[in-house]
């Protein structure tokens, strides 16, 4: 645990040096600030205190950040080599994998803090249910661990960081988008299954104050899986 | 800790980059690999210090398995990777407090290690800028200070003169020397008087397999077989000294390597001195004989015998 801390903080660290962190940050609240209260004003049309669009907006834009910030964290290691003196160190594949992944989690994690403000705003405005604002932002950080683990799988099997990008927006794609369409195509069990595969589906119920098992498991279980294929995909040097 | 390598083996598609190889370092030796261009040397300490593992075989440090206790062992490795790949945007200071970090040292003795780390590598003047901002032969001294800023008991050193001034570079055989009485370090390099400079034994790869291995005497013995002396005979015709030196019983050849200087260069029959006979044959023809220098087969004459064609 030390060890991927001490990873974590390297990445952290470099994420705020080369202002990646702040950019991303004000891009964030700007984008989801500005669509939450000046393009999709319903806040305060709707006259009813909650948090509804802008988890909807973050959402999106959370899909579109997060590759952002993925796609060095590897690719730019296998690219200049320092992965080898990384590895040669007492540092396990999963530790350098789960380093990385608490960076950038704790990097969207300040971000959403950030957007409190927005929180308090609404409270203001009229009676907030306090239960549903926490179920979206945990909703936020389960749905981000998922595109940051996707997106270390992209980083890893690369050392191009645009390509990087790419794969993780393409993969990425299936689970915001394209699942949610062929559900909608198909019915019967086909379309159930593809309703559970689309993230949408479980965050949408989480934002709306329910915590269900089904959905903690989906987005566990995805972040797993993606985590286990970047580690494993670290190991293919020795093939 | 000493080093055992067995029998391992790596392929890359069809081609085996490491074939088979196995050696013994013992603790306080240092061990140079040579060998040509994509010998295999780069790949062996791939895998000694864990980056890759052997297809075959397997490698023990300190009697340890390295398939079992790889996480243990690492950290008594220290390691510079051919090309000395750093983070760029680092400053000096930074990375190598991260390295002593992530290496295990304790949080109290790290300021300690990286001021001896800067002293050592002669990196004081610099030490306040990002890496990416120095200069090839300071970059190599950050890769040599994270190698041991652990002072760890196994040093794997692929090509750490690359790039160094020739004061750094004698410091750093220097320091290497120093090291190799107590630790075990293995090292690459082309520079032939670098291996004869710093190291007790050589191991030379060629093709992906050992071709030589022993001391510096024991590779020439191996390798030259025949005695070879220059000599100068003067106060006669080169022609006539060189034929008499032809007919001596002892030797095989002559040749001449200076004919106005009366120079030649004498091959002696396998087994054979030829001294003696040549000095008496001056003695009873009344030549002066001004020269005599027994031709010990240079590191670069073995090394061109063992890896050409
Ligand atoms: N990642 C790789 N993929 C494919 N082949 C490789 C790879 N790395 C090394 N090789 C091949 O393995 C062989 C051994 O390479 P290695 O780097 O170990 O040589 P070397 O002895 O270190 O050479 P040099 O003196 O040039 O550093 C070479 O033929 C090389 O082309
Ligand atoms: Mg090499």
């Amino acid at each position: 645990m030390k060890t991927t801390w001490i990873i974590a903080k390297r990445e952290l660290n470099s994420y705020f040096d080369s202002l990646t962190a702040y950019i991303v940050l004000i891009l964030f609240l700007g984008f989801s600030g500005l669509f939450t209260w000046i393009l999709g004003n319903d806040i305060f049309m709707v006259g009813q205190a909650s948090l509804r669009s802008f988890f909807g907006v973050a959402y999106w834009t959370l899909f579109i950040f997060i590759p952002a910030l993925t796609m060095r964290l590897i690719a730019e290691e296998n690219r200049s080599g320092t992965i080898e003196l990384l590895l040669t160190k007492p540092v396990t594949d999963r530790q350098l994998v789960g380093g990385k992944f608490l960076a950038a989690l704790l990097l969207v994690i300040i971000a959403l803090a950030f957007t409190l403000p927005y929180v308090i705003t609404v409270a203001s405005i009229g009676n907030l249910d306090q239960g549903a604002v926490f179920c979206g932002y945990l909703g936020l950080i389960l749905l981000s661990a998922v595109y940051i683990s996707i997106g270390l799988y992209a980083s890893s099997v690369t050392s191009n960081q645009i390509v990087a990008f790419l794969i993780a927006i393409f993969i990425g794609l299936f689970f915001q988008i394209i699942f949610d369409m062929l559900a909608r195509t198909f019915n019967g069990v086909t379309g159930q299954v593809f309703n559970f595969l689309s993230v949408s589906t479980h965050f949408e119920s989480m934002s709306r104050g329910v915590i269900d098992t089904k959905d903690l498991i989906y987005f566990l279980s995805l972040m797993i899986l993606a985590l286990k294929m970047a580690e494993d995909s670290l190991a293919k040097r020795n093939a | 800790m000493d080093i055992n390598v067995e029998n391992i083996t790596k392929t890359y598609g069809r081609q085996k980059a490491v074939d088979r190889i196995s050696f013994h370092v013992k603790t306080g030796e240092v061990l140079g690999f040579l060998g040509p261009n994509g010998a295999g040397k780069t790949t062996t300490m791939k895998m000694i210090t864990n980056f890759l593992l052997p297809e075959e075989g397997n490698i023990y440090i300190g009697g340890k398995s390295m398939l079992e206790d790889a996480d243990e062992l690492k950290k008594h490795i220290g390691y510079l990777p051919e090309n000395n790949p750093l983070y760029m945007e680092m400053p000096i200071m930074d990375y190598l407090q991260f390295s002593a970090e992530i290496l295990g040292i304790p949080k109290d003795k790290i300021p300690e290690r990286i001021h001896e780390m800067v002293r050592v590598c002669g990196l004081n003047a610099e030490k306040h800028k990002k890496i990416g901002e120095l200069s090839k032969g300071y970059r190599q001294r950050v890769g040599l200070a994270q190698a041991m800023i652990h002072d760890p008991e196994i040093l794997i050193l692929d090509e750490p003169t690359s790039g160094l001034d020739p004061n750094q570079i004698v410091e750093i055989r220097k320091l290497i020397r120093e090291l190799g009485k107590e630790k075990t370090v293995i090292l690459s390099t082309h520079i032939l008087q670098e291996v004869e400079a710093t190291c007790d034994r050589i191991l030379i790869i060629n093709k992906g397999k050992i071709v030589a291995d022993g001391t510096a005497e024991t590779l020439s013995r191996q390798v030259q077989g025949q005695e070879l002396l220059h000599v100068k005979i003067e106060d006669g015709d080169p022609n006539e000294i060189f034929k008499a030196l032809q007919e001596l019983p002892t030797v095989s050849l002559v040749d001449f390597t200076d004919r106005q200087k009366n120079k030649f260069e004498v091959q002696s029959k396998p087994e054979m001195n030829s001294n003696r006979d040549i000095f008496n044959l001056c003695k009873s023809r009344g030549w002066v004989l001004t020269e005599m220098i027994p031709v010990e087969t240079k590191l670069e004459d073995i090394f061109r015998e063992l890896t050409m064609n």
